[in-house]
């Protein structure tokens, strides 16, 4: 009963990752957009949802104890309008400049969470964030597989909200402008509307993915946010295979499975005065393992699927070859 | 407002700029952001530091200090080790992953992310085998001797502004007015065509990463000998890095130095009025403007 309950924990953090990977997909995958500030989008929507719900505290403003829904519903409104201004500021340019701006978006709101004691808590964090069930909270089954059950629903809903964006006019669209840029802006298309748009449909759903983790957890502090999260979830999308949903899916979970076994191995194979290095040696790991996919196998475990058209169904490959 | 701040403006600028310069050619001339270079700092650092360890057993007196300086001979000795080492990381690096990626013709972007995984995985190394704990160059203490209008160095510190001075100044001569530099400004501009030229653009590619290891290595050293080195210190420098690069203009080697030196002297000023805790910030802020106001930079091309 007791692995069962922790299987259902382990899952439900995989899923929120998963909502991340989701959303990366949609900036990397579909767009080829590079967000190297991904912690910091996540770490923003489970402050503001935080922000909004937490029951009131003396000790910093905020603490309008609304309900779970409205926090999670201005996660994303906040995600989306973070990931606007900084595609406005930089998808004009280069491409490695969107890389750097993130990067250094992730570094500035890092600091915010760190400083801003009044708002955020600072290093101490924030705790008493209202947990979805938490009626349950005494029966670990029951509250552990309703949360999985929730959040299951919200990666299905993201899920199949992307695939009938992708497939839609829209979607087509975005893989011309990453394809061929000039050939798609030839057919009357504006690639850096196109890119903006979808860089703040990605970043809405990165800040969503915190408030879901964050609801989840019951607690947050800065030290959630740091660049490890960003590298985690690459490696997650480059390993599922980007450009693919259902890979992004299916890598969050692997590589959350390679972390949490990585990290009980560690435990049980080092000294207790040794942890804190070892642990580092999980990094490493997982670095090596995203270079060498990007030199082996680019497209990950799931390649993209090539469609020109759902109405086309099965002809679509003839009309590949 | 505190006249000290131009003195560790300058101080912070000089690592940073010199940092930026080897940035600003790898960008330039392989055409990605190098998101491992922070980490080049680092570990030329911890190289140097190993290599002062050896030298320092096999003969006792280079550790002691020399007059007016903090170290002894050992260190400037083990500096060039330390350069040697850190040329040899990049060079493999290249080797093993991006000159892999550049000879399959990989989207830039792809290599920008590959880089971004190797520096997560150097640093973790480095975290790894020398542990979190900060370390140190010399044990002794220096007194800052005042220099006038209110402002005080050492001469370590004084040491480390002038190396840089004299490292641009060589570097630049070495660009504007040698073949090499040619070839370099040659590749930069145009690859293939320069290759249509009879332009080495391999070997191009090698001097640009020993020029960007050895001044990374040197930039590293100056950092740990003047504040301490940390596993991290490579990471917590790459904002500023690249924010330096792009304020002075991609490819700019005299825009990358003053670039430093303006964040190095920005960051000084901004500690005094709204505290140390956003340090970090200041680059970010600088880097938003620089996009807002002339994404060039200050010497780049209109259009690169």
């Amino acid at each position: 009963m007791e692995l069962v309950a922790y299987a259902a924990f382990f899952l439900t953090i995989a899923l929120t990752y998963a909502i991340i990977c989701l959303g990366l997909n949609v900036q990397w995958g579909q767009t080829g957009l590079f967000n190297v500030g991904i912690a910091g989008f996540v770490g923003l929507g489970a402050y503001v949802s935080a922000a909004l719900t937490t029951p009131d505290a003396a000790e910093r403003i905020g603490g309008f104890g609304l309900p779970i829904a409205l926090g999670w519903l201005a996660a994303m409104v906040a995600g989306g309008s973070l990931a606007l201004a900084v595609g406005l500021l930089t998808l004009r340019m280069r491409s490695d400049y969107l890389a750097i701006t993130t990067f250094g978006i992730a570094v500035a709101l890092q600091l915010v969470f760190q400083n801003t004691e009044s708002l955020t808590g600072g290093a101490f964090g924030m705790a008493f964030i209202p947990r979805p069930f938490s009626g349950l909270q005494g029966e670990a089954f029951a509250f552990n597989g309703l949360n999985l059950l929730l959040t299951a629903a919200v990666v299905l809903v993201c899920y199949l909200l992307l695939e009938h964006l992708l497939r839609s006019p829209w979607g087509r669209a975005l893989r011309a402008v990453r394809e061929d840029e000039v050939a798609a802006q030839a057919l009357g298309k504006n690639p850096v509307l196109l890119r903006i748009q979808a860089f703040a449909l990605g970043g809405a759903i990165m800040a969503l993915a915190g408030a879901v983790q964050a609801h989840f957890i019951g607690f947050i502090a800065p030290g959630n946010y740091l660049p490890m999260m960003t590298f985690q979830v690459w490696a997650m999308l480059i390993v599922g295979g980007s450009g693919n949903n259902r890979g992004a899916i299916l890598g969050a979970v692997l590589v959350w499975a390679i972390w949490a076994l990585s990290g009980a191995l560690i435990s049980e194979v080092f000294p207790a005065d040794q942890q804190a290095r070892a642990a580092s040696l999980q990094i490493v790991i997982i670095g090596v393992m995203l270079c060498v996919i990007l030199l082996w196998r680019p497209q990950g475990i799931l390649p993209e699927v090539r469609s020109v058209s759902r109405h086309l169904g099965r002809r679509n490959k003839d009309i590949q070859s | 407002m505190n006249p000290q701040a131009i003195i560790d403006g300058l101080i912070a600028g000089s690592t940073i700029g010199l940092g930026a310069i080897g940035l600003t050619l790898t960008y330039s001339i392989l055409r990605f952001a190098n998101f491992t270079h922070g980490d080049f700092l680092a570990w030329g650092a911890y190289l140097t530091l190993t290599v002062a360890g050896i030298l320092g057993g096999l003969a006792a007196g280079l550790g002691a200090p020399v007059y007016p300086f903090s170290f002894g001979w050992g260190l400037p000795l083990a500096m060039f080790g330390g350069v040697a080492l850190t040329v040899a990381l990049t060079l493999g690096l290249d080797r093993i992953l991006f000159g892999k990626l550049r000879a399959r013709g990989a989207d830039a972007i792809i290599i920008v992310m590959a880089s971004f995984g190797a520096s997560m995985a150097l640093r973790s190394l480095l975290e790894f085998i020398f542990t979190a704990k900060p370390a140190y160059f010399t044990k002794a203490l220096q007194i800052a001797k005042p220099l006038g209008l209110g402002m005080r160095a050492t001469p370590d510190q004084l040491l480390v502004i002038g190396l840089t001075a004299a490292l641009v100044v060589a570097l630049h001569l070495l660009v504007t007015r040698s073949a090499t530099g040619r070839a370099m400004r040659a590749v930069s501009e145009n690859p293939s065509l320069a290759g249509v030229y009879g332009v080495n653009v391999d070997n191009v590619i090698r001097v640009t990463w020993i020029i960007g290891a050895g001044l990374a290595c040197i930039a590293g050293v100056m950092a740990g000998l003047l504040v301490q080195i940390r596993p991290y210190m490579g990471f917590d420098l790459l904002l500023p890095l690249f924010s330096a690069a792009i304020l002075g203009g991609i490819g700019s080697i005299p825009g990358a130095m003053l670039g430093g030196l303006i964040i190095g002297l920005a960051e000084a000023f901004a500690v005094q009025i709204v505290g140390a805790e956003w340090r970090a910030a200041i680059s970010f802020v600088i880097l938003v403007l620089v996009l807002m106001l002339r994404p060039q930079g200050l010497f780049g091309q209109k259009g690169a």
